[in-house]
Order: C-alpha cells, then sequence, then structure tokens
C-alpha cells in the first residue's frame, strides 16, 4: 500500500481546531509588546499530516506552543477533540525544537519514559518495538551524548510514539539536521506515519520539507503572523518531487510567502 | 608518530615524580640552611612513625574524621533538600537568598567564638563549624542545579502527564544531580579545611590540636609537619573519594568528557 492518497485518510472530525487565536507577549521594561499571532483559524483533522510554514521568527514555535497547551493565548481559543483545551496532555505528545531528549537516561529508557502504566515486561516490549522503527537496535544502552544529531531526533520520536499519542506536534524537527540526514528523516517520518496512524502537526520553514511530508501546508506570514493561504497537497507516496503536481505545490507556497520560486527574490 | 604524553600509565607517574623531587628539594634546602629547628622530610618521616606506635596518629585521624563526618553529613542532609527547594520555589528563593549569600562569606573561622560560647570545648563546637562551612556550598549548588534545568525536560516532562512527586523524581532531581555532586565536592573540600582549623581551638584531639600542641608542647617542628602532611594526604583521599562518585552514570553525563 504504498500508493496511499492523502485525502483517503482523512475523516471530517477536526481534532484541532483554532479559532480566531491572538498572541502578543508582553514586552519587557522599556520595550514594546511583540504582536506575534493575529487571528489565526485552522484545524488539524482526524489522522492528517499538516505542515505549517513561516519564516524564522513569524511565530510558529509560539503558535504550536499555544496548541501544545504550553501557552496561554491573549485571545482566542484552541478545541481539542471537541474540548477547549486545559493543558498539556498525553495524547499529543510535543516534540521539541530544541531537542527534549533526557540526557541522564539511556535510549532504551528515555524512549520507555512516557509509558507510565503496566508492567515492566510490556513496557520493554513498546520500547523494543520503537527502537526496532525507528532503527536504533544496538543503541538501547547507550547515552545521548554518545548519539548524532538524526538519532537524537529518532530517539524523541520513538519516545512519542512510545507513549502511544492520538497526535504528534513536532517543532522543526530536523532543523538542525545536514540535508542528507534530514532526507532520510522525513522518508522514515512518513512511513512511521502511515503505519501508526497518526495526526501529525509539523513546523518547518522549509518550503520543501513541507511539500514532501504533507496532506495541507499552512502558511504564515511575516510577523505578527497571519496565515495566508492553506495549499492542499494530494499527491500520493511516495511522493514524487519531481512531478507537476509536487512542483506545483510548491510554487503555490513560495508565491504566497511573497518569493519567487526561481530566482528567491521576494516581491511581497 | 605517537605523542608522547599519550603513554599509559603517565596520569599517576607524573605526579609521583613531581612529589619525589618536592622531597629531594625540600632535603637539600634544609640540610643547605643548616636548621635545626626546620624538620628535613626523614625527620618528619620517623615524626609520623613516632606517632604511629604511641598510637596518636590512627586516634587523631579516627577524631577529626569523626568530626567531618557529623558535620559534613548533617550539611548534606539539610543542604541538598534545602537547596532544591529553593530552586524549584520562588517565593522560598526570593525569602532565603539574600540571608545565605550574607552568611555565606563569614569565615567558619569567625563562628569559632560563638561555637566555644554555645558547645564549649566538645566535638559539638567543630561538628558546628564544619556543618556552617560545608552548608552553603551546597545549599547554593542544589538550588542553581534546580534554576538551571532546561525548561524543555520540563514541558516534555509535563506533556507525558507526570505528576509532581513523578516530576520531581525522575526529572528535577536526575538533571540537578551532577551540580549537586560538585558543590558536594566543594563542600567536603572547605569541611575538611575547617576541621584542622577548628580543632585548633576548640577540642583537644584530631590532626589540628596535633599541630598545636607539638609546638606549645616542646617545638616539635618534625611532629607539626607530619600533621600537615597527614591532612594533606586525607584532603587528597577525600577528593579521590568523590571524583570516584563523579564516574557514576546516574552523574556523568553532567560532567564535560575527556
Ligand atoms: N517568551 C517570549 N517572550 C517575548 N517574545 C518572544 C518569546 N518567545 C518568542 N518571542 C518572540 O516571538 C516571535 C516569534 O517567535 P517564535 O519562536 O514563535 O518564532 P518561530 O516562527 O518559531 O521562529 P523559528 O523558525 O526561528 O523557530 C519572535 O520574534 C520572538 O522574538
Ligand atoms: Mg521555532
Amino acid at each position: 500500500m504504498s500508493e496511499t492518497v492523502g485525502e483517503s485518510r482523512e475523516s471530517d472530525r477536526p481534532v484541532v481546531l483554532v479559532r480566531d487565536l491572538w498572541m502578543t507577549y508582553a514586552g519587557r521594561r522599556g520595550s514594546e509588546a511583540v504582536n506575534v499571532l493575529e487571528q489565526i483559524d485552522m484545524e488539524v483533522r482526524k489522522g492528517e499530516f499538516v505542515c505549517i510554514v513561516g519564516p524564522s521568527g513569524c511565530g510558529k514555535t509560539t503558535l504550536l506552543n499555544i496548541i501544545g497547551g504550553f501557552l496561554k493565548p491573549t485571545r482566542g481559543e484552541v478545541v481539542v477533540d471537541g474540548e477547549p483545551l486545559q493543558g498539556p496532555d498525553p495524547r499529543r505528545i510535543f516534540i521539541f525544537q530544541e531537542g527534549g531528549v533526557f540526557p541522564w537516561l539511556t535510549v532504551g529508557d528515555n524512549i520507555g519514559f512516557g509509558i507510565l502504566r503496566g508492567r515492566k515486561a510490556d513496557r520493554d516490549r513498546v520500547v523494543d518495538r520503537y527502537v526496532e522503527m525507528v532503527g536504533l537496535n544496538g543503541f538501547e544502552r547507550a547515552y545521548p551524548r554518545e548519539l548524532s544529531g538524526g538519532m537524537r531526533q529518532r530517539v524523541e520520536l520513538a519516545r512519542a510514539l512510545a507513549a502511544n499519542p492520538e497526535a504528534l506536534y513536532m517543532d522543526e524537527p530536523f532543523g538542525a539536521l545536514d540535508y542528507i540526514t534530514r532526507f532520510k528523516m522525513r522518508s522514515d517520518l512518513v512511513r512511521i506515519w502511515q503505519a501508526e496512524q497518526k495526526t501529525i502537526l509539523f513546523v518547518t520553514h522549509d518550503i520543501d520539507e513541507a511539500v514532501q511530508l504533507a496532506d495541507r501546508v499552512i502558511v504564515m506570514g511575516r510577523r505578527p503572523a497571519t496565515i495566508r493561504t492553506v495549499v492542499d497537497v494530494p499527491l500520493p507516496r511516495p511522493r514524487d518531487f519531481q512531478s507537476a503536481g509536487y512542483l506545483a505545490a510548491r510554487d503555490q507556497i513560495f508565491s504566497a510567502m511573497g518569493i519567487n520560486p526561481t530566482t528567491g527574490s521576494e516581491f511581497s | 608518530m605517537r605523542r608522547w604524553f599519550g603513554l599509559p600509565g603517565l596520569p599517576m607517574i607524573l605526579p609521583c615524580l613531581v612529589a619525589a623531587v618536592s622531597l629531594l628539594v625540600w632535603d637539600l634546602a634544609v640540610r643547605l640552611s643548616r636548621s635545626d629547628l626546620f624538620p628535613g622530610p626523614w625527620q618528619v618521616a620517623l615524626g609520623i612513625v613516632e606517632l604511629m606506635r604511641k598510637g596518636l596518629l590512627i586516634k587523631y585521624i579516627v577524631a577529626s574524621l569523626y568530626r567531618v563526618t557529623w558535620g559534613f553529613g548533617i550539611a548534606v542532609l539539610v543542604g541538598i533538600p534545602f537547596g532544591l527547594f529553593l530552586g524549584w520555589f520562588r517565593p522560598a528563593y526570593w525569602a532565603f537568598n539574600p540571608i545565605l549569600q550574607a552568611l555565606r562569606p563569614i569565615s567558619p573561622i569567625a563562628w569559632i567564638p560563638l561555637a566555644i560560647l554555645w558547645f564549649g570545648v566538645s566535638d559539638a563546637a567543630p561538628i558546628f563549624l564544619i556543618f556552617l562551612a560545608s552548608v552553603f556550598p551546597i545549599t547554593v549548588s542544589a538550588s542553581a542545579a534546580v534554576q538551571n534545568l532546561q525548561p524543555v525536560y520540563l514541558r516534555a516532562a509535563r506533556n507525558f502527564g507526570l505528576g509532581r512527586v513523578q516530576l520531581f523524581r525522575r526529572v528535577i532531581l536526575p538533571a540537578a544531580l551532577p551540580q549537586i555532586l560538585t558543590g558536594v565536592r566543594i563542600a567536603l573540600g572547605v569541611a575538611w579545611l575547617v576541621v584542622v582549623a577548628a580543632e585548633m581551638i576548640a577540642v583537644n584531639s584530631g590532626l589540628g590540636y596535633l599541630i598545636i600542641d607539638a609546638r606549645n608542647a616542646g617545638k616539635r617542628y618534625d611532629l607539626v609537619v607530619a600533621g600537615m602532611l597527614v591532612i594533606g594526604l586525607i584532603g587528597l583521599s577525600l577528593d579521590l573519594l568523590v571524583r570516584r562518585l563523579e564516574r557514576f552514570e546516574e552523574v556523568s553525563w553532567g560532567y564535560a568528557s575527556h
């Protein structure tokens, strides 16, 4: 079943619904308040892979932190599974831009960290399964400092999956990795997403990354960020990055961000 | 080409070499100056043997270590929980930090008169002084360790639904442990420094007492230097012991490896 069309997986029920969201950071003494988000409306449906792209510093992390329940918006609301958001919840696991793998735990203990209930044997089985899935066999007893950046991202992904959440919120998880590694990580992520049937909300500033991964791409503008447009990417997976559909979606995002897709110059 | 300092065993050989050369220089200096008061290494060695034969060496070492164990032990038991509490609970930090920072620079030696006033010439006086000396570095390092904790770890842990107790046990404590141990190591050094000073004044046993007593009772400088040497060697052993602890996996992740 390699030829899955994204849209066929979607159900209509929105798991995340963001309504008229505004965010202002209070300025420090002497400096002005920063308006970061203005009037954000968006939704993520069950099983969907949604990317948020926007220029650096536009407020992507802020938005994801609000949706994740770590930050209160200035105005507006987030509804998750039909109920107002209460706070962070193990059913929706965040993967952090700065890397949240615990350096004092081994790879195996990190991956098992979020499994709070059940017998040890069951926990070990789940850990083994996700170690296998992210391709870290043989590194269970290693410490994070002994791993490469890409391997650490795999640990964090496996740790999130092992807690069996319904959704993953990923904040530029591959941002610090080199080009080749990112490429590999993306295809692995799509494979895992297809196998595990999770909802994924994925933040990136990389337009190609968004088109390669997402069913839908939410395009944000400069700060204070509004949603410029939402681009559907109804392409089968694995995706052909040379296909007309791919290039069309890519161009659409570039022009929504005010950038010429062939020369890179800004026109806005 | 292999560089010469890649040789195995060198970290052991080099310090022994330096020690041997120092002894030699010391010996030469004493011989050349023809001093009859200041002892050479040989006389000091004989002094140590004499102390051992009288059973004083072991007795005084035990006395000093006993005081350090109590004073330092109580400081660990008080300082770590108190520091963790200050680090975690902001208002407590605001409330207590100024007074801590005001008490900290007062040398434990300055407390000696009060210690004698309160506890008399007993073991309690030096134990109190050692406690005072070591509780501050431990408290400060424990509270700083919690405050330095990366917020991302707390967020990740909260995301997995950990309760307060779990959060403390599985995240805050393990994350803070390396820095706490560093504070403990500094505190142990200070504690050993202070026990000797305290014993010079407040009691009549221990290595500090040995030094004062040897000087007062007949200007036995060989025993004075013997006492100093033993103090140094025990200090070195204590530090090596704590460094051993730093190799445990629970904390070694927190130190830059070399
Ligand atoms: N805690 C904060 N207090 C004040 N201002 C903040 C805070 N966090 C972020 N900001 C400001 O909000 C804006 C958006 O930050 P945010 O981290 O959400 O951007 P981002 O889109 O994730 O950027 P990047 O792609 O570089 O990660 C930035 O201009 C930043 O300076
Ligand atoms: Mg960000």
